[in-house]
């Protein structure tokens, strides 16, 4: 029998109160994570993917609220934890980075007194083991210990993302979400910061949720794949699989926009038409209106089918007499 | 460091550029000191006399420009400010160091209450941004914020001292018939009379604080590294003040500066609806008066009481904010 999962997630929604009227930016996700386990999330900007994260990780602030579901982590739901007993599990067991380097770290502070906060706030009073653990984490993530004295500004924009990863490594956590912690970064950057995560993954046995729009850099380094359209996931399957062979239009559309390196060359298609409107989501599958191949099914909503390799929610499949599976 | 010093540099210039419109602008008025003071004896003074008073003043007119400039830099560097006519012939420098107490102690002590009650509060109610604090406080502040302070004055004049029969006393800093020492009864008897003045300040100034102190929280609380503070599991006390409200400050300094800079200046009409003998007061006096020399002193105290107060700001902001330190 597999491990049990470190975090379920099941029927999650989240709900921003606007004046029109409630809108939900993430419907009904469900996600298990094993440990050890690079879970990617891909999506187009504003389908909900850093809203799902932040109501995974119990980080929403109004207007937005978790209205359903439940997040098991390691058999406890976040969702009904009060602020007291999620003080103690976060960090130490879940930890977080954010997007912009530039904009989480305390600029008035220096790193060392933002790691030592941490390590205060979940009972080490002793500054020697303090220090001793930074120094650790710094060294984990190839940052001189000189840094410990030095504020955010001080630092580059890679150097803010890597120490903000050597502080999500403090308390040795079971699962680091991160959300798209490379965006800010150039490509090569972007590319030694992966490798790092990874290395650091590997050699230290957490699992990671990792959201990003870039296709390119989750293809490389996740071991399954989620990808979400219009609050929705939409397919969910081992990351090779899905890249080799997608399972929806939607996740089909996203590859036809990135250049293959060594393929021939193709124009890129891309996916026409924009996102919908969360407020008055369509009726059926989302993504039927700008999808290619909708038929008549697609006024429907369509459940998970079982897509061979993945599990997409697409009534092509249904076609294909593939079954519908949870 | 070099921060530090460019601020002294900058300091040093601003203070010798003031210093000299300071000395420029009486003379480019029509009149001088001394016609002004033959008037007011209604020139029933001799030629000697008035060039007695001349030499005294300060504006021999006999003497070159430039000569005239470098005896005022002299001067005012060693607080010889001449002679007032209001309080003839008492030196100037007597008279502000008479008045200047009590305008620090009253205008000074309710500027800086107001600035840190202000603070609080805004920093309490962008942190409970639309709770009870938030709906009630600061929209109560920004209408009392937007009254004249003699009106407030007045109305606590009214409130406190007419209908209650003297509940609290309205005029002057101290009673009259006590003299000025050290004792408690005298110390409450100051404080007595400081309470509607300092009140009325504080009605009046504390709801701009509130104001911008609260929206800088709630910027700042929309920050990743707040909610970054909330993910490493801090308690919401050090977030609230260590990583909100520490970074919330910083814009309000520069403000607060300004506000402790005029402080000098004192409220002219709070002063002035409560017979208050501060720099105020007396500043309406020497203008009522045409009292030039007091006027002058007047005028650049409170410039440099501003450029002393900036000055110090920038230090306190080098010392909150690290980003500032290295530039």
């Amino acid at each position: 029998m597999p491990d049990a999962p470190v975090l379920e997630v099941r029927g999650l929604t989240v709900e921003y109160l606007t004046d029109a009227g409630p809108v939900r930016a993430v419907e009904r996700f469900d996600l298990d994570i094993l440990p050890g386990e690079f879970v990617g999330v891909v999506g187009e900007s504003g389908c909900g993917k850093s809203t799902m994260l932040f109501g995974i990780a119990q980080l929403l602030s109004p207007p937005a609220r978790v209205s359903e579901g439940s997040v098991r982590f390691r058999g406890h739901d976040l969702v009904t934890m009060t602020d007291r007993q999620l003080a103690t599990t976060r960090w130490r067991d879940l930890s977080v980075v954010m997007q912009s380097a530039m904009n989480a770290l305390n600029p008035v502070a220096q790193l060392g007194d933002q790691f030592a906060d941490a390590m205060r706030a979940h009972g080490e009073r002793s500054r020697a083991t303090i220090r001793q653990r930074a120094e650790e984490v710094l060294a984990l993530v190839g940052i001189d210990l000189v840094h410990l004295k030095s504020y955010p500004h001080q630092l580059s924009g890679g150097m803010r993302q890597r120490a903000m990863i050597a502080m999500a490594l403090l308390f040795n956590p079971d699962l680091v979400i991160m959300d798209e912690p490379t965006s800010a970064l150039d490509v090569v950057a972007q590319r030694s910061l992966m490798l790092q995560v990874k290395q650091l993954q590997q050699q230290l046995g957490f699992a990671v949720l990792f959201v990003t729009h870039d296709m390119s850099l989750v293809s490389h380094f996740s071991d399954r794949l989620v990808v979400m359209y219009a609050a929705k996931a939409v397919e969910i399957g081992s990351t090779k699989e899905i890249f080799a062979n997608p399972g929806h239009p939607y996740t089909e559309g996203l590859l036809d926009a990135f250049p293959s390196i060594r393929g021939p060359r193709l124009p890129l298609t891309g996916i026409p038409g924009s996102p919908p409107n969360l407020l008055h989501p369509p009726v059926g599958c989302r993504f039927a209106p700008r999808c290619p191949k909708r038929f008549e099914m697609c006024d429907v909503e369509p459940p998970f089918y079982d897509a061979g390799t993945s599990r997409a929610a697409c009534h092509l499949h249904a076609l294909a007499d593939k079954k519908v599976v949870q | 460091m070099r921060y530090l010093l460019r601020r002294l540099a900058f300091f040093v210039l601003t203070l010798w550029a003031a210093m000299t419109v300071n000395f420029a602008l009486p003379r480019l008025m029509p009149g001088d000191p001394a016609s002004a003071m033959m008037a007011r004896f209604h020139g029933r003074v001799n030629p000697e006399a008035i060039h007695a008073l001349e030499v005294a003043f300060g504006v021999d007119t006999h003497q070159s420009l430039w000569a005239q400039y470098g005896s005022y830099l002299g001067n005012t560097a060693t607080g010889n400010f001449g002679i007032s006519l209001t309080y003839f012939p008492l030196p100037v420098s007597t008279e502000i160091a008479q008045a200047l107490p009590w305008t620090l102690g009253l205008i000074g002590v309710a500027t800086v209450m107001a600035f840190l009650a202000g603070t609080f509060i805004g920093t309490v109610s962008g942190w409970r941004r639309g709770g009870v604090v938030d709906s009630v406080v600061p929209p109560v502040f920004v209408v009392t914020s937007a009254l004249p302070y003699f009106w407030v004055g007045m109305v606590l004049i009214l409130l406190f001292s007419v209908m209650t029969n003297g509940l609290l006393p309205n005029d002057g800093a101290y009673d009259i018939t006590m003299t000025p020492s050290l004792t408690p009864a005298f110390i409450g008897n100051v404080v007595q009379h400081a309470i509607l003045p300092a009140a009325t300040i504080l009605i009046t100034s504390i709801g701009g604080w509130i104001l911008t102190m609260r929206n800088n929280m709630v910027t700042v609380l929309a920050e990743d590294y707040v909610r970054m503070g909330r993910a490493k599991g801090l308690s919401n006390r050090r977030i609230m003040y260590q990583y909100a409200a520490r970074n919330a400050l910083l814009p309000n300094l520069t403000g607060f500066a300004m506000s402790l800079g005029f402080v000098v200046s004192g409220a002219i009409l709070v002063e002035y609806v409560f017979n208050y003998p501060g720099l105020g007061y007396m500043l309406l006096n020497a203008v009522n008066n045409l009292d030039y020399p007091l006027m002058q002193a007047l005028f650049l105290m409170i410039t440099v009481a501003v450029l002393v107060a900036v000055l110090l700001c920038d230090f306190v902001t080098a010392l909150l904010d690290p980003r500032t330190r290295g530039a």
